[in-house]
């Protein structure tokens, strides 16, 4: 005996065979099969090992919820691992593999555990590897030498390391109403919003729409349920206002009614169509959302409730009536409701003898005595399943009278011989995304479940999902829904006649059946009823605490199917009715998500490159590129066979003999315009700008408003109203959203306007004893002597036709000036000043040779403006304006931004001529073995060819008392400890002879 | 989350940088008030509940605007321009009549 395909029923095609492999071994089904029911018609009971006992198991459902068939699908070389078999169609070259066994799925080695069950029970984890002690390993170090082993033997499917060649796309919708689960409530609530003009989009995660019409044996309208719903969807397909996305799990509920849906759409193919990614992610803003998700039917907990052979009655009504496979032969139901005797008929109509019906209710109504007579079912009211018999199938069960008020066990046990055993414990409603939108589920006794709140964004509910489960309830809601959904007026409307099988929707309050042997809750985390209780006596009282413990509701199908189970045996123990213990809240997502749908197209390097308008000249001229932020920036123009120290030496040495040129187009550069310009800056920099004159430049610092250091640049004032800011490459974005806050918030009075114009320009500063003759030879319009063009001048003239801007301002410390002109002459000018130089012995130089200026200078960058100094620390005291509050003047005196043992710049010469390093801290004592007592560190170094000594910036602790002291550099991961002495941090032409000229 | 933008209209998050409690009250900028703006700089509001905070739309119109958001349930029951009256151009009266026309 075992579970066959009959010979006629269901909607799969019975014309189409596919072939597949499972294990290795080669199966056929039909078009419309999924793997569970393509196996289960070849007689398939074993489907996986258990999480944790390596238990046997097989289907428990037929759907989204299944626990335990979890395979994983091989494409390639690429594995999936952990897909219930019941959401896996079937395709011509499918191949499934089953998980968690060694060396195979029949003869599990690790089935032993179930003997260690004790051991292995809930918080075994904490228990045994935080604490006891194993010989020389105690604690964690005992976990870790345990994990491997553990981590082989309990879990799930393992994920493949092959680079997935799938493509995943990413969608926005927007839609008036989104209609989620597309049984005879959602296509109900679809079709009135649709009749009323609304944009719907219908989801529902089975590739068949109509959900329970596809399996219930009720009519509509006069036809089977399946063909009302047929009917249904070929009015919607042709409309235009409804988008209809089948295979498609909404699996997440956010904010202002954005929800998140996985549509699988060529998983089922063998090959994907052309241009057909194999998942797309739909983010969905709907106005409003109809949750029409149904119900999930519960397990009843009772010993040896997870043999395979034990399946949900729902389920196997659903292998009969969808998919023409009986489950069994000889099938027994046990249940505390009246809708198992729906699936007794169902089994009865295709085929199976049904041996019994055990109900833990005493009294049953006439219409169940009805429905079990025509199932021929014998009845055996007031009795309960105490055990099963059979390994990897089922072949009897034992019952034994009950008494549902007590849960008392009476008289003697006595066996069924059956294949197949269904079980009911009721329905949960498929709450899960109204919670995750933020509903807090009430219990409702009479049904036994959780049911929505009152909706707290824009969302109606319809059907199973609201508790309301029958067929005629849930046309009528869904219409009702769907038209509330839409704006639209409710009208009577003749709605369509259900012919349905009678029942009762409220079960027995009976969750578990307490007898020997373990009874399981979670079938995915191998919790046991005993687990839950155990948790309870260790003393867990709140729910939340209690799933972390046992890890109930867990595992990949998130307590689907035991939430509730565990929370009544929960309750029970703490002698606490349901609503008081709750429940805990469900999070997204609703099911499984791959990631690459989340990623979708946005993988690999996505990060934008800024490059300079003489970017490519920088390439053609042999400039090594280096990466700042997001721009590129020549680093060195090296020559064939230099080393880059060989290269910026030579690069820095030439500029201070002659001249060198060097882009600075990457400088962030801010127009400040209008009446109020003057006094705006004045209050964001610390020193003064109203007094500049027009056609001068000055060097200015910000505070952010704690008073530390923020940045620093020139800002040139081009006209009365009209200024250009320079900012650090670094600093730029930061720098314009500062100056946008305080004119947006602070001070919106000010009459002034920021502008970005750092790629409006292209700069080229030229610096060196010879750049004012270079620029004599090829600038026009204006001269650039000293008396045109003084220290920190600006004039406008013209480099080889292009209208320029030069400024005098020096960062290398020679006599240098920087060359504005528009961004797309950026080149011609570069080129005509490079061409200029030649008679001069003009370089170019990269960043190197800017940086080891720049130390020998002292002058401060991003490194030094660290978050962290003050412009005390920097020596730029001076700056500080005392005729006017700026931005951080009140918090830069603060005691411990004044203390004199803070971190201050200073200079460090390398005492033994070997190379220091940025990050290496100073200590005072001579001890290399045992570095300590850090009075500071590098933050910039170099080799100085006008020193010829290496050398470099750093924040010394009271670093200008320091200066002229010994101190050591310790840099024990690079190996470097060696004598250096603090000086000041102007090594080269302190007194500024050379730029000033 | 969307926060309508009186200019742009209704825009993701995404398209928004937080710029922080909006009840902070900047002291007179010449005020040596050392708790003043030690609260202003460092004191934060943290309401289960309506907050107002100042939000940059810095992916489009670059206004800062004064939001009142529920920190419990994400609802925006208010979004003006934090410039208030002031700034009213030709640049600004386009921005009003765009937000209207929109309402």
């Amino acid at each position: 005996m075992s579970p066959r395909r009959t010979d006629t029923g269901g909607r799969i095609d019975r014309l189409k065979t596919i072939r597949f492999t499972f294990d290795g071994a080669p199966y056929t089904g039909h078009a419309g099969d999924t793997l569970a029911s393509a196996l289960l018609a070849k007689g398939v009971t074993l489907y996986g090992r258990s999480f944790k006992y390596h238990r046997p198991r097989g289907l428990l459902t037929a759907g989204v919820e299944e626990p335990n068939a979890l395979v994983t699908v091989l494409k390639g070389e690429v594995r999936e691992p952990n897909i219930p078999a019941t959401m896996v169609e079937i395709h011509d070259g499918l191949v499934a593999i089953s998980q968690n066994r060694f060396p195979s799925l029949a003869w599990d080695i690790n089935a032993v555990n179930q003997l260690g069950g004790k051991v292995l029970s809930a918080g075994f984890y904490y228990k045994t590897f935080m604490g006891p002690v194993f010989g020389p390993l105690k604690g964690t170090r005992f976990w870790m030498f345990c994990e491997h082993f553990i981590r082989r033997a309990a879990g799930l499917g393992s994920a493949g390391s092959a680079k997935d060649p799938a493509r995943y796309e990413r969608m926005n919708a927007f839609c008036d109403v989104l209609v989620v689960g597309s049984g005879p409530a959602g296509l109900m609530a679809a079709k009135a919003a649709a009749d009323q003009g609304a944009r719907v989009m219908l989801a529902d995660l089975e590739p068949r729409f109509g959900g329970s019409a596809n399996w219930s044996d009720e009519t509509i309208d006069g036809a089977p349920a399946a063909d009302w719903a047929r009917r249904i969807v070929a009015q919607l397909e042709g409309r235009d206002n409804v988008r209809l996305l089948p295979r498609t799990t909404v699996w997440g509920y956010y904010d202002n009614n954005t929800l998140a849906a996985l549509e699988r759409v060529s998983d089922h193919k063998e090959q994907p169509g052309k241009g057909e990614p194999r998942h797309r992610y739909w983010a969905i803003r709907a106005k409003s959302v109809v949750l029409a998700t149904g119900a999930f039917e519960r397990p009843l907990v009772f010993p040896g409730n997870d043999r395979p052979g034990v399946m949900l009655a729902h389920a196997a009504e659903r292998y009969a009536n969808e998919f023409g496979v009986l489950p069994g032969e000889r099938i027994a139901l046990f249940t505390n409701n009246d809708s198992a005797y729906r699936a007794a008929v169902a089994l009865k109509k295709a085929g199976a003898a049904v041996v019994a019906i055990a109900d833990v209710r005493p009294e049953l109504s006439p219409e169940m005595r009805k429905l079990a007579a025509e199932a021929e079912a014998e009845i055996f009211a007031g009795h309960a399943v105490v055990a099963t018999e059979g390994g990897k199938a089922l072949s009897g069960l034992k019952l034994q009278r009950f008494d549902m008020t007590n849960g008392a066990l009476i008289g003697d046990a006595r066996s069924i011989h059956a294949d197949c055993l269904l079980m009911s414990g009721g329905w949960s409603p498929t709450i899960h995304l109204a919670s995750q939108a933020g509903a807090k589920a009430e219990w409702n006794a009479a049904r036994q479940a959780f049911l929505p709140p009152k909706p707290t964004q824009q969302w109606i509910g319809a059907g199973a999902f609201t508790g309301s489960f029958s067929t005629t309830e849930a046309i009528a809601e869904g219409r009702a829904a769907g038209l509330a959904a839409a704006g639209g007026q409710s009208t009577p409307a003749v709605l369509p006649v259900v012919e349905a099988v009678p029942g009762d929707p409220d079960p027995a309050p009976v969750f578990e059946i307490r007898a020997k042997g373990k009874s399981f809750v979670d079938f995915q985390h191998d919790v046991t009823a005993e687990d839950v209780r155990l948790a309870h006596r260790e003393g867990f009282v709140s729910v939340e605490h209690l799933k972390r413990y046992t890890t109930l509701g867990m595992a990949t199908d998130q307590g689907k199917s035991s939430n509730v189970p565990g929370l009544a045996i929960m309750a029970e123990a703490l002698g606490k009715p349901i609503p008081e213990v709750g429940t805990t809240r469900f999070r997204p997502p609703f099911a499984p998500v791959s990631i690459g749908s989340l990623a979708a197209e946005r993988f690999g390097d996505l990060k934008p490159e800024r490059l300079t308008p003489m970017h490519d000249w920088h390439l053609a001229n042999g400039a090594t590129m280096y990466s700042a932020g997001l721009w590129y920036r020549p680093m060195i123009y090296g020559h064939a066979g230099e080393t880059v120290e060989q290269a910026y030496v030579r690069e820095a040495k030439a500029t201070r003999e002659s001249a060198g040129i060097v882009d600075v187009s990457t400088l962030g550069k801010i127009a400040v315009q209008g009446p109020d310009a003057a006094a705006f800056l004045d209050r964001v920099y610390t020193n003064m700008f109203s007094t500049l004159a027009v056609g001068k430049a000055r060097y200015g610092l910000m505070l952010r408003e704690d008073g530390l250091a923020f940045d620093d640049g020139t800002t040139w004032r081009l006209g009365e109203q009209d200024f250009l800011m320079t900012t650090t490459t670094a600093n730029a974005g930061k720098v314009m959203q500062h100056l946008e806050y305080f004119l947006d918030v602070i001070w919106p009075e000010l009459k002034v306007h920021v502008t970005s114009v750092t790629d409006e320009w292209a700069g080229a500063a030229i610096g060196g004893p010879k750049a004012r003759q270079i620029l004599a030879a090829c600038v026009t319009g204006t001269a650039v002597d000293n008396a045109t063009l003084p220290f920190m001048g600006i004039v406008r003239g013209e480099i080889a036709g292009v209208p320029v801007m030069i400024c005098r301002l020096s960062f290398s410390g020679e006599m240098a000036f920087e060359v504005y002109s528009g961004a797309g002459h950026g080149t011609h000018v570069w080129e005509a000043l490079v061409e200029a130089g030649k008679p001069f012995g003009l370089v170019t130089y990269g960043l190197e040779a800017l940086g080891t200026m720049r130390i020998e200078k002292g002058h401060v960058t991003g490194a030094e403006i660290d978050g962290r100094t003050t412009a005390r620390d920097l020596h730029l005291d001076w700056m500080l304006s005392k005729k006017k509050p700026f931005i951080g003047s009140a918090m830069m005196d603060r005691e411990g931004l004044i203390a004199s043992d803070r971190l201050e710049l200073v200079g460090l010469i390398s005492l033994d001529n070997k190379p220091l390093n940025g990050g290496a801290h100073i200590v005072e004592e001579v001890d290399e073995a045992n570095p300590h007592g850090s009075i500071g560190h590098i933050t910039a170094c170099c080799y100085s060819p006008a020193l010829g000594k290496h050398i470099a910036l750093a924040l010394v602790k009271g670093g200008k008392a320091r200066q002229g002291t010994r101190a050591h550099v310790s840099d024990p991961l690079r190996n470097r400890f060696g004598p250096i002495e603090i000086v000041s941090n102007h090594f080269f032409d302190p007194d500024g002879s050379r730029m000033h000229g | 989350m969307l926060i309508t933008c009186p200019y742009c209209g209704p825009r993701d998050v995404i398209e928004f940088t937080y710029q922080g409690d909006g009840n902070r009250e900047r002291p007179d900028p010449a005020s040596q008030n050392f708790e003043a703006w030690n609260a202003y700089v460092y004191d934060r509001l943290n309401p289960a509940g309506d907050h107002n905070e100042i939000w940059q739309h810095s992916g489009g119109c670059r206004a800062h605007l004064k939001v009142v958001r529920n920190t419990l349930t994400h609802e925006i029951s208010s979004v003006v321009f934090t410039r208030g009256d002031h700034g009213r151009g030709d640049h600004g009266s386009a921005a009003r009549g765009k937000a209207e026309d929109k309402s």
